[in-house]
């Protein structure tokens, strides 16, 4: 919950978060040790000083330093989990929807859980996909095109396997598409980022919602191209956001790209968590201003309005949160934010 | 890694300046600016050693592949070399690449895999009028900035742009680096400015052609951002800004360590 100067709360729903374990003792082989290395990489590039962490703890951080950073020191009130199971790169998978279930569990307020399919996996694939919506209640996937399967090194939405899914999630209910369209994840070639294949899914599953992470960059024009002709495609602020604290002047290129083409109601907020932490990230983007002259170029404006809904009313309106009723739910339960603060500073006069 | 150099040979400068001219195909930026280039060693064979590196493991073997391939053939263009060995290190098909550069190979047959089955030269094509798009756009802009009117901007010819008193030097770059790649693009006259299939821009159109240019430059940008982020982080290298670069080495000065040594397993971690 973010509190605004005039008392206003703000609902926020993370439409991004991980709970990995990259640790050299999961770790495959080399290709699992670059991984996460990579993330390390994206890690300290764009993170403010004070939020790097050291490479252990980046490795693998556990559910309750994930519950903190979320929740306790960030002002998340949601979070979806999107999986990425890269079993060819490590023992138990990266990032599985059966590691993230043990945190929905316990905080079942606090979590959207998410699964993950892949049409390579034939009719296997299709009964797995039956069995995370019986046993999780799942209402989203995160989609991988450019994972590695043994000899294959990616798919796309056309494939028609992948049709066959999709058709599968329309029966199950299972309408929010997540699919990661972004930079550096194992491309032998740039195809890999291809948003093409978004565009004909988008018109053939008119009941299914496409959220492209990372709005396709660095395929941002085509991304917008896209979202502009199908009223289902949404755009996943993840990896575009963290530029608000580096190259501010860049975020506002990127973000009036996007309320000029999509408009606030089909963007959503993700922190990429842990490669960011959402307690920066909240309060640059709440405090960030457009300047005039792309308001009056675009005519486009992040006004609180437009924060609000990219902030967590457009995931609630995909995920059917009612907002009023999960704030009263959750104020139970919310830690005392104000005195954890007051712990800090108290700590902090006595020199801990 | 340090940058080698055989002392008082002035070959070896002579390969950093070819090397010079490649660009990374996406970021259109010099590869020796960007970092990449750690190492330039000449043999007494005549033989030149290049080795290079890319921000992550996992960047696009077909860039990584054409990258090398280009320095391969700026080098091979001095005339006194005889051979030219690029190793590209770090990366998931640093053997792969090597071994098919080494062996004259194309990138297809170097990936005989289904996801390899594209053209370099298609490529090559494609992220080259996106540079157009890119230099054009500076240009264009800088000019805006001054008050030209967009008729005024039209009429410009090449001629007249390339005297233009420009009192900004990174903008007299830009300007020279539009003219270089106009050569390529643009049709018949002397017009500065036309689309990257050679027509006219029409002048009603304007704002949404230059909002196609800046489009283009966000997603050149959003790489070239954070290939730098990237690489800085993965080789602890110091920032760039206001260090000397492998630029003041050309220029005929000391060189500078542009890399810590990098141990084989390489964790990517800054102390």
């Amino acid at each position: 919950m973010f509190k605004t100067a005039e008392g206003e709360e703000i609902f926020i729903i993370d439409g991004h978060t991980h709970l990995w374990d990259g640790s050299k003792e999961n770790q495959k082989n080399i290709h699992g040790g670059q991984f996460i290395d990579c993330f390390y990489g994206y890690h300290t590039a764009l993170s403010p000083k004070e939020y790097v962490w050291p490479k252990e703890k980046f490795d693998k951080y556990g559910a309750e330093t994930m519950y903190n950073d979320l929740f306790v020191e960030g002002y998340d009130d949601m979070a979806i989990f999107q999986p990425t199971y890269l079993k060819d790169f490590y023992v138990n998978g990266f990032n599985t929807t059966e590691q993230n279930a043990v945190l929905k569990e316990k905080y079942p307020d606090r979590f959207i859980l998410n699964g993950a399919w892949d049409p390579r996996d034939g009719e296997a694939g299709i009964e797995a996909l039956h069995e995370l919506v019986e046993k999780y209640k799942i209402q989203g996937v995160k989609l991988y095109t450019a994972e590695w399967k043994g000899a294959s090194k990616g798919w796309k939405l056309t494939d028609e396997w992948a049709q066959r899914y999709m058709a599968e999630c329309v029966k199950l209910g299972v309408k929010n598409i997540h699919v990661h369209k972004g930079p550096t994840i194992l491309p032998l070639n740039r195809d890999a980022f291809d948003v093409a294949d978004i565009d004909d899914a988008a018109t053939s599953f008119p009941e299914l919602n496409f959220i492209v992470e990372h709005c396709g960059l660095p395929r941002l024009d085509d991304f917008c191209w896209i979202a502009v002709q199908e009223p289902n495609v949404y755009g996943g602020l993840a990896v575009a956001l963290p530029f608000i604290h580096s190259r501010p002047d860049y975020f506002n290129q990127v973000i009036s790209e996007l309320l000029f083409w999509l408009g606030p109601d089909r963007l959503l907020y993700g922190s990429d968590y842990a490669i960011w932490s959402p307690k920066w990230m909240v309060e640059k983007f709440m405090a960030h201003e457009l300047p005039d002259t792309i308001k009056k170029d675009k005519g486009v404006d992040l006004d609180l309005d437009a924060k609000r809904k990219i902030l967590g009313l457009n995931a609630a309106k995909l995920y059917g949160i009612d907002v009023p009723a999960h704030k009263a739910k959750l104020s139970g339960t919310a830690p005392a934010r104000a005195e954890e603060q007051t712990m800090a500073q108290v700590a902090e006069v006595l020199g801990d | 890694m340090t940058v080698h150099v055989t002392p008082g040979d002035p070959r070896a400068a002579e390969v950093w300046a070819s090397l010079a001219s490649v660009t990374d195909p996406e970021l259109d930026e010099s590869v020796t600016e960007l970092r990449f280039v750690t190492q330039v060693e000449v043999d007494a064979e005549d033989r030149v050693h290049i080795g290079f590196r890319l921000p992550t493991y996992w960047c696009a073997a077909n860039f990584a592949f054409l990258m090398a391939d280009d320095m391969r053939v700026a080098v091979s263009s001095l005339p006194w070399v005889r051979q030219v060995l690029v190793d590209l290190r770090d990366h998931m098909y640093s053997d792969t690449i090597n071994e098919g550069l080494a062996k004259g190979r194309s990138f297809k047959s170097t990936f005989s895999d289904e996801a390899a089955n594209e053209d370099l030269d298609d490529l090559r094509r494609t992220f080259r009028i996106k540079a157009f798009q890119r230099r054009q756009e500076a240009v264009v802009r800088y000019l805006l900035d001054r008050d030209w009117t967009v008729q005024a901007i039209l009429d410009l010819d090449c001629t007249h742009l390339a005297t233009l008193a420009i009192d900004d030097a990174e903008a007299a770059r830009q300007r020279d680096r539009y003219l270089e790649i106009r050569r390529e693009f643009g049709g018949p006259g002397d017009m500065a400015f036309t689309t990257a299939q050679g027509e006219p821009i029409d002048p009603r159109n304007f704002a949404e052609y230059l909002s196609l240019l800046r489009r283009v430059r966000i997603n050149t940008e959003f790489n070239g951002h954070l290939c730098r982020g990237l690489l800085q982080a993965r080789y602890g290298d110091p920032a760039p800004d206001g260090e000397p670069t492998l630029a003041d080495f050309i220029a005929g000065r000391v060189a500078t360590q542009v890399a810590k040594s990098n141990t084989g397993g390489n964790d990517g971690c800054r102390k």
